[in-house]
């Protein structure tokens, strides 16, 4: 074999054999072997993203019978549209608020974690990790029953303690936080458990180095933690964004956009406009608005962990 | 600059197992103490209690006349590297060097002259800017001394510095240490299980065994008058040989009994000293380079000498190891390379009778 990972086995054979023995080598190489075994997944991609996002795009340039192309109209459109322009606002809050909630209660869960023993650790692991592997669509109904204006639980518990009930869906500010609350009690797990694992990463004595330079927690915390953390808080506040930014179920079940489109973000008011309304080309302009949003924040993050991987080579 | 004082310490861990067995341990200041024993016997626990990683069960430590039970690590005026360095993987050296200084609020140009002069000390002068990970392993133990010479500390703590070293860089980094030693003259406590380390940095050696000191010294004193066979056997490379024997005679000649009907004069100079003992069963011990072949013992004064034939011959370039069995009892003798010996055939073995000790087999202690 070559040193450069090409099996060299034509070389010896007679010159009429040439053609032959050049389609041999190429089936041979490393890089279109390399090729053909990554094919599936090529496939997989090419057929379940890459296609529909191509026709998602052409889609959105149609007209509403879908016999005309209009090109940028369907965003023209949408960009002078009241409630879509809110639907941006609130996409932005519910997102942005529910991941920053997510990644500092994962965090704190994931040093109460890690602060336990080994030895309780996997019950509380297990039992905190629950929210998470449960559909969201049931466990959403759940929350929407604890929501209900007459037979609210939290509001009953809320009345124990001499506290007015609170119209958790009814008002729009209370329908955003309670969404935005559902969110977090659903994504808060996987922050933990990606924290947890970037935690058990640091080496216990990387934390005593500190202790004896002088440092108190916070320090320790400041200095050790968070830096060796970086990437690992990085890459979950992208997947998280990205999978918030497209979260559909949640609103859907709990508020179906309400009061008054005060809740729509941008998955459920495309599925609003495209399947309810009957406007297919125009929902496929709302979904694919998210997408120079998340392309920002994902070149920005990728940027920031490519350049210290870099650093600490 | 501190003395350090260990009181009675004992460390015990949940389930009643005791680490360390209340030691007691006086550090004079500018000393080089190492301690020195196998896995388990309970040293690195000592330092880590000292350095107040470890929490103590009883007992006091005191660094520089004051108490430090309860004192957090960052205020006990000390500084440690650790095993496996613990370098801040995301902080360049100079910033791994500077960071205890920054913590402590110290001024920016005090950090960078302490940093450079430490560089200095340790020629790593042009690794600053690095990061951990481009540094090799000797380059890595430099800088987490640096980190630990650039506090100016009162007690210098090191925890097996040089396990991970390749044996050439170990020999090289021991120099360096020594060398940084007799330049900044701390108080330093060292941890290893590899007792040529201990032999070659301390001032004293501190040998553990089983969470106890079995025994204090300067090297030489360990090596020559080690007061248990613990001590005797551990201290020395290869280990001293231990042969079953018994004393006999009276007052005035006592003569040891060894297996295979080997009878060794002892020197009239010990013949007070072991008088007591006559009738009883020893340890007879002797270290393989005082077990040699005749000529090398031509000048000694008190030499016995006894055939065997040794079973494998070990050359090792500097000098031949010979081993054979006594009665199941491995011993090991050091010839001079120039002396061909093969395997099966038998070779007079001269035995320097004035570095023999004998160990009571009951007590364990040296006779």
């Amino acid at each position: 074999m070559a040193a450069d990972g090409t099996l060299v086995v034509a070389e010896a054979r007679p010159a009429g054999h040439g053609r032959a023995s050049t389609l041999q080598r190429f089936a041979r190489r490393r890089s279109t072997i390399a090729f053909l075994m990554t094919l599936p997944l090529i496939a997989i991609i090419g057929g379940l993203v890459a296609y529909p996002a191509a026709y998602a795009m052409y889609l959105s340039t149609l007209n509403r019978r879908m016999t005309a192309n209009i090109g940028l109209g369907n965003f023209e459109i949408l960009l002078e549209n009241d409630t879509f322009r809110a639907v941006i606002w609130q996409s932005c809050i519910f997102a942005i608020g529910a991941v920053v909630a997510k990644a500092l209660i994962g965090f704190w869960l994931a040093h109460m974690l890690h602060a336990i023993p080994a030895k309780g650790q996997r019950k509380w692991r297990g039992m905190l990790l629950v929210p998470w592997v449960i559909p969201p669509a049931l466990s959403t109904l759940g929350w929407w029953w604890m929501f209900d204006p007459s037979y609210s639980s939290i509001n009953w518990i809320l009345n124990i303690f001499a506290v007015p009930s609170v119209p958790w869906l009814g008002e729009p500010w209370w329908a955003r936080i309670s969404v935005i609350m559902v969110n977090v009690w659903y994504g808060s797990p996987f922050f933990m458990i990606m924290y947890l694992a970037a935690l058990k990463s640091v080496p216990d004595q990387l934390y005593e180095a500190a202790a004896i330079d002088g440092a108190t927690g916070w320090q320790g915390l400041r200095y050790v933690t968070l830096p060796m953390m970086q990437n690992i808080i990085s890459i979950t506040v992208l997947f998280s964004l990205i999978v918030t930014f497209a979260n559909y179920d949640i609103v859907r079940v709990l508020t179906n956009g309400g009061p008054r489109d005060m809740t729509q973000v941008f998955a459920s008011y495309a599925f609003q406009v495209g399947i309810l309304s009957g406007n297919l080309p125009r929902g496929a302009a709302v979904s694919l608005f998210m997408f120079p949003v998340l392309a920002i924040f994902a070149y920005f993050i990728l940027r920031g962990i490519n350049r210290r991987n870099k650093e600490q080579m | 600059m501190a003395q350090v004082h260990l009181r009675k310490i004992v460390k015990e861990y949940e389930g009643g197992v005791q680490a360390v067995k209340g030691i007691d341990l006086d550090i004079a200041d500018h000393e080089f103490v190492v301690l020195v024993g196998p896995s388990g016997c309970g040293k690195s626990t000592t330092l880590r209690m000292i350095a107040g990683l470890e929490e103590i069960s009883s007992g006091e430590i005191d660094i520089g006349g004051s108490i430090v039970n309860d004192v957090p690590p960052r205020d006990r005026d000390i500084a440690m590297v650790f095993q496996n360095y613990a370098l801040y993987p995301h902080m360049t050296v100079y910033d791994n060097m500077a960071f205890g200084l920054m913590l402590r609020k110290f001024d920016k140009t005090e950090i960078k002259r302490r940093v450079e002069n430490a560089a200095k000390i340790l020629d790593i002068g042009m690794l600053l800017d690095r990061k951990p990970k481009a540094l090799s392993g000797g380059q890595r133990q430099r800088v987490a001394m640096g980190r630990a010479i650039v506090r100016d500390p009162a007690v210098f703590l090191f925890d097996e510095p040089l396990s991970n070293l390749d044996a050439k860089l170990r020999v090289q980094m021991r120099t360096e240490i020594k060398k940084v030693h007799q330049t900044v003259k701390t108080t330093t406590i060292y941890v290893t299980h590899d007792q040529i380390e201990a032999m070659t940095l301390a001032d004293r050696v501190v040998v553990m065994n089983h969470g106890n000191i079995e025994q204090v010294g300067p090297p030489q004193e360990l090596y020559h008058h080690p007061r248990t066979r613990f001590v005797a056997g551990f201290i020395g490379s290869p280990s001293m040989n231990f042969m079953p024997a018994k004393l006999e005679g009276n007052g005035a000649a006592l003569t040891l009994h060894l297996p295979d009907g080997i009878r060794l004069p002892i020197p009239a100079a010990r013949t007070a000293r072991y008088a007591p003992h006559a009738g009883k069963d020893v340890l007879f011990g002797i270290r393989p380079e005082h077990l040699t072949e005749t000529r090398q013992t031509e000048h000694r004064a008190n030499v016995a000498v006894f055939e065997a034939a040794p079973e494998v011959v070990e050359p090792m370039g500097m000098e031949t190891l010979l081993h054979f069995w006594m009665q199941g009892h491995e011993i090991c003798a050091r010839f001079d390379p120039a002396v061909e010996v093969s395997p099966g055939q038998r070779v007079p073995m001269a035995v320097d009778m004035d570095q023999m000790h004998l160990i009571d087999p009951q007590t364990d202690l040296v006779l």
